[in-house]
Parts: structure tokens; C-alpha cells; sequence
């Protein structure tokens, strides 16, 4: 790893001074991505902004439909929270599934959706459910926050503080997990809310996007059978050393059939 | 830069100077000198660098020693009592032998505290899922399995 400067925020409003006063400057959260990629020297910025400390980005609160997660609050807390269990259990399933324990203990929401890993997990759900990501400076609505592959609508300096997803009726994540890495090779999310259904995959492509086919045919009947024949296209899909993008195509139809599953809580 | 970092590891506080760039399995390794947290893969994958902070089992390896600011840190030499017996899960891997080449054992080990303690009864299948975070390239991890469904037992009793 490269020598940097480290700088410990003490607020968002610290990190975001932080950030403008250091142009080339990331944001550490959990570090289980940078830190990674920063021994591998494919990352290497000359000053860190550790949010550690910041006791007002962790948190998890339900709220009359709402749930609100702060950016720092880790996978094994969301995975263990009651909240969340009483609220989006397919989202604490989901928070389960990431990584490994240890990972789960240090790895963030706030940190995996601003990184946009095409694999990662959190995407499809904040995708899947229509949820908003808050920022220091606005709120992101879901269908405008994926943009491509690691990239996001966060300008630069700008700081997730939490993100608000909407409680569905029933939601559901199934994810074909590359057994090492335990990475999606495809996930896909299903919910089934106040604005309809909505169909999200991750994995599969360079950034998580939606299914409108099957969010057509779920809404029309909430069942397995919906998706079954509906065949994604491979056009535009990763293909790498994991699986082909036919494969991949042909794994978002079966992960969406248990997904729907799932949230049916089968 | 140097930066100064202060927590507890194993029961004493530590301060010390340290690079930023430092990473916890070094700092620990290397400055304190306590050499039984092993650096496996060095992509935080392997596990045999888990140690406990605040109570929760994490991957020295993946992280700086600075993200350990104030934390309470526990490490393989410090799970055993003071006059040196063994805690149930380090006899549970010495009784089930639960090891060969030793190289994943710490991490194993503390791995299967924190798996035991947040379980209440652990089944087999339990036990494989929680491990997925250490690997061992020796035994086959059926000894493993083994030892830790007995060191849970003996945690709880």
C-alpha cells in the first residue's frame, strides 16, 4: 500500500470539509473494498477520510412505512436487526449473504452502494424496493442513482448519510453466489409494494438495473410461473472467467422465479 | 504520516506511533509481537488473520490498525486464562484434533467463538455456512466441524 494522509471525520459536515480541501481524497467506511484494493495498489489516494467515528451515520429506524439505514451501519447489524426483520426481511437475508462473517462485521450499506461493485448485493435492493439515498447535499431517488459500472450520481464530495427504502408488501432476493467470493454472478431482487412491483438484478450486468418484462407479467400475477418464460437478454451482460453472458442471461430467469419465491416465503 | 493509536489488546492498553498505512494484522504481528494471528492470503479471504474487536471477529488483514482507534482487541494469545488453561474451543480443536499443519487454526478458533457465541445450539450445516470466511487446505474441515460443535457445547455449559 502507498502512504497517504489519514484524516478522522468527526462529523458528515467534518468529512465533507475534509473531502473539499483534499481534492483526490476517498472516503473510508468499512474498508473491506478500499482497503483491498488499496494493498493491491489499484486504488492509492493520497489522503483518507475515515468515517469511523461518526456515530450519526449508524443506525437503523422504522418509521411508518419507512426504513432508514445509516451509510455506516454494518451487514452483520442490518442482518441482526429486529427492524429490519419485522420490516424487509428479504433485506436482512440479503445483508446475511454478503461476504463472510468477519467481512459482514466491518463492511457498510452506505460504502457498498456509493462503490457500485457490478457483483455486489446492495444495489438490487435499493434498486428492487425504490428506495432514496441520502446525501449530505440532496436525496437520490433508486431509479437515478445506478449509473455504470463503479459509477454512481454522487458528485464529488458528496457523502451518503442513509438510505430510506420504502416497506413493500413482500420482497424476496435470490442470488447465485460464485463460491468462492460468494459475489453475485447473478442476483435478483423482487418486491411487491405501494408503487407496484419492481424487478432489479445484480451480477449480470456492468450496474444493477431492472426487468420491466417481469415486472409486467409479476404484476399481473405475483407467482413463479410469471417468469419462468421470460427470457432475459444477453445483449450488454458481463461475460468473464464465472460465466458466460448467456449463462448469466439464463440464471436472472431462474434467480427472479426464486426470488418471487421467496418473498411469497416459500 | 505517523499517526498516534491507542486500544486494548488482550487486556492491555496500547499506545503506540504508527504509519497510516499500517494494517492491523502488521501492527499486531510485527509491534506487539504477537505472531499467532497468521497473514494467509493477504486478500481477506483465507480468515487465518480473524481476531476479535469489540467482541465481533474481523479480518486483520483487511483493515488499517488506525480503524482500530480505542477498540478492544482480543488475538489468539489472549483467549486461554491467565494460568494457562486452554478455552474450551482451543481444547475442543486439541481434542478432536481439529488441526493439522496449524496454519488456519487461530483463525479458526476465533472464528468459532464468535460463531458459538451467537448461536444457541449449532447444527452441522450451521457450522460449514458460519466457516466460510476461513479456509484450511489441510484437513478437510471435518475435524474442524467436529471441534467446534464440541467447543460450543463446552462455551455454553
Amino acid at each position: 500500500m502507498y502512504q497517504f494522509n489519514y484524516h478522522k471525520a468527526v462529523s458528515v459536515a467534518d468529512a465533507a470539509a475534509l473531502l473539499a480541501r483534499n481534492s483526490d481524497a476517498r472516503l473510508l467506511a468499512g474498508g473491506q473494498t478500499l482497503i483491498a484494493a488499496m494493498k493491491l495498489r489499484l486504488a492509492a489516494p493520497p489522503d483518507l477520510v475515515d468515517l469511523g467515528a461518526i456515530a450519526e451515520l449508524r443506525g437503523i429506524k422504522a418509521d411508518s412505512g419507512t426504513l432508514t439505514i445509516g451509510a455506516m451501519t454494518t451487514h452483520a447489524d442490518v442482518a441482526a436487526s429486529k427492524e429490519v426483520m419485522q420490516s424487509i426481511p428479504a433485506l436482512g437475508a440479503l445483508a446475511a449473504s454478503i461476504g463472510d462473517r468477519m467481512v459482514r462485521n466491518m463492511g457498510t450499506i452506505g460504502g457498498s452502494v456509493a462503490n457500485n461493485d457490478p457483483a455486489a448485493d446492495y444495489p438490487a435492493s435499493v434498486l428492487g424496493l425504490g428506495a432514496t439515498v441520502n446525501t449530505n447535499k440532496r436525496k437520490i431517488a433508486a431509479d437515478q442513482f445506478f449509473k455504470g459500472m463503479y459509477e454512481t450520481a454522487l458528485e464529488p464530495g458528496e457523502i451518503i448519510t442513509s438510505i430510506a427504502f420504502p416497506v413493500p408488501k413482500r420482497a424476496g432476493y435470490a442470488k447465485f453466489k460464485n463460491p468462492a467470493s460468494r459475489y453475485a454472478i447473478v442476483g435478483v431482487f423482487v418486491s411487491e409494494g405501494g408503487s407496484g412491483v419492481r424487478v432489479a438484478v445484480t451480477g449480470a450486468g456492468p450496474s444493477a438495473f431492472r426487468l420491466p418484462e417481469m415486472e409486467k407479467a409479476l404484476s399481473a400475477k405475483f407467482s413463479p410461473d410469471a417468469v419462468v418464460a421470460i427470457k432475459a437478454s444477453a445483449d450488454g451482460l458481463n461475460s468473464d472467467i464465472h460465466a458466460s453472458k448467456e449463462y448469466r442471461a439464463h440464471l436472472i430467469t431462474v434467480m427472479a422465479k426464486r426470488a418471487v419465491q421467496a418473498a411469497l416465503g416459500k | 504520516m505517523s499517526v498516534k493509536v491507542s486500544m486494548t489488546v488482550n487486556g492491555k492498553p496500547i499506545t503506540a506511533d504508527v504509519e497510516a498505512r499500517t494494517l492491523l494484522v502488521d501492527f499486531i504481528r510485527a509491534q506487539l509481537r504477537l505472531t499467532g494471528t497468521h497473514v494467509g492470503c493477504d486478500t481477506a479471504q483465507c480468515g487465518a488473520c480473524t481476531i476479535h474487536m469489540n467482541g465481533s471477529a474481523v479480518k486483520a488483514c483487511n483493515m488499517l490498525v488506525l480503524q482500530a482507534q480505542g477498540a478492544d482487541i482480543v488475538t489468539i494469545e489472549g483467549i486461554a486464562s491467565v494460568d494457562g488453561k486452554l478455552h474450551p474451543m482451543q481444547e475442543a480443536f486439541r481434542d478432536h484434533h481439529g488441526l493439522q499443519c496449524g496454519f488456519c487454526t487461530p483463525g479458526m478458533v476465533m472464528s468459532a467463538i464468535d460463531l458459538a457465541k451467537r448461536h444457541s445450539s449449532l447444527t452441522e450445516a450451521t457450522i460449514r455456512a458460519e466457516l466460510d470466511g476461513n479456509i484450511c487446505r489441510c484437513t478437510g474441515y471435518h475435524n474442524i466441524v467436529k471441534a467446534v460443535q464440541a467447543g460450543a457445547q463446552a462455551m455454553s455449559s
